[in-house]
């Protein structure tokens, strides 16, 4: 074998190598984009068993920070008191891992289901417990009577304290024939089925 | 037809490439310790492994046999893996992103599992038809993923059973190990 044959051999060798190289990247690339993980997106599966109250009770701004929180920092998923037992129980098997009790330091989980009450007439218009509400569920303007838009208030206690004149209540939500059960044992899907009992917009289809 | 099914009993049973040929016997031990993720990475694996079965045959029939290259078939098939690996990593991630979490650095590290490199080489080595090439990593894969659930379903019991202590944890999953290589040399002679 020449020298010049020996030669043509070896940039064969590396020209067919370096072409399939770019090939297989022009594949990944395309990969990349095509496969493109936005965010992650267990997170955003954590985040739609989460009960949407933006209570700040487990310690984070809300729910989405909280979820985002489980992913990248390992916090407990049994910080959520409004959600309660039913919520861990279907994070813990969303995550499959085993399900703890609710952590009290964070609250404990209600034992019946609140919502809010404006003695309207002690109301001064202040607006600071719209400020105060995380799902935008009072209704009123400055120096007019606010009230409580019942089915989107989640009891979550938070407008209680800014009130400079305590006109909130925190009133047991009403049990009426229509929406009567059985109180255990309670599921998840049964909760989120009736509207007004935990503030959601979504209704039954809850992974249990 | 028929030649098809000899392939596939021979690549899942009789010659199968954890329990006869030793081969991939890093996920065998590693990942077999929970059923659930025995299963994925046993879906992972038979997919990567039939995609580079097929691919690594497109290489070697395509690009090295014309050039007179197929000396350099070792270099370009562990190429070929790592793609398919890194494809099948980006396509886990999107599609179901707890099997990724379940999978982990295993996921990775199918491309290190030398069942890969193995049935790539043998095919080319064997020169067998584009066929038999793809058939045979398929064939390989499902005797990896079977052979893989079973012994992750034994180790789960044997999890739960009264062990030595000697034998407890890495020993006892050897010495099963080397017992259902055992029974699967009664496969021998089958085909």
């Amino acid at each position: 074998m020449t020298d010049m044959s020996a030669l043509e051999l070896l940039l064969t060798a590396v020209i067919a190598l370096v072409l399939l190289s770019a090939i297989f990247g022009a594949i990944l690339g395309f990969a990349a984009i095509r496969f493109k993980v936005e965010g992650n997106p267990l997170v955003d599966q954590i985040d739609a068993l989460l009960p949407q109250t933006q209570c700040g009770q487990c310690g984070h701004p809300g729910c989405r920070p909280y979820a985002q929180a489980i992913i990248d920092e390992g916090e407990a998923i049994n910080h959520c008191p409004p959600g309660g037992q039913a919520t861990i129980n279907a994070l813990a098997n969303l995550l499959d891992i085993p399900a703890p009790e609710l952590d009290e330091e964070h609250g404990e989980e209600a034992e019946v289901k609140t919502v809010a009450y404006i003695r309207e007439a002690e109301c001064i218009g202040c607006t600071k417990c719209i400020v105060a509400c995380p799902v935008d569920a009072i209704l009123g303007a400055a120096k007019l009577m606010h009230t409580v838009i019942a089915v989107e208030c989640t009891g979550c206690d938070l407008c209680v304290e800014p009130c400079p004149v305590d006109c909130i209540d925190m009133l047991p939500v009403p049990g009426e024939l229509a929406d009567w059960h059985w109180s255990t044992p309670r599921s998840s899907v049964e909760l989120l089925k009736k509207p007004g009992i935990i503030a959601t917009d979504r209704h039954g289809d809850v992974a249990a | 037809m028929q030649e098809f099914a000899v392939i596939l009993i021979s690549t899942i049973l009789v010659n199968n490439f954890v329990l006869a040929q030793f081969l991939g016997l890093c996920p065998f031990m590693g990942v077999s310790n929970k059923l659930e993720t025995a299963i994925g990475m046993a879906s992972a694996t038979t997919f990567v492994l039939t995609l580079a079965a097929i691919s690594s045959y497109l290489v070697n029939a395509w690009i090295l046999v014309p050039l007179g290259l197929t000396y350099l078939k070792t270099i370009a098939f562990i190429l070929v893996i790592a793609v398919v690996v890194q494809f099948t990593k980006m396509f886990i991630e999107k599609t179901s992103p707890l099997l990724y979490r379940v999978l982990g650095v295993f996921l990775p590290l199918i491309t290190t599992n030398c069942a890969v490199l193995g049935v790539a080489l043998q095919n080319t080595a064997k020169s067998r038809s584009f066929m038999e090439s793809s058939l045979y990593g398929f064939g390989a894969a499902l005797g990896f993923s079977l052979v893989l659930i079973l012994f992750s379903a034994m180790r789960e019991r044997l999890a739960a059973a009264d062990i030595p202590l000697p034998f407890q944890g890495a020993a006892i999953g050897m010495i099963t190990a080397g017992l259902v290589s055992l029974a699967f040399m009664g496969f021998a002679g089958l085909v």
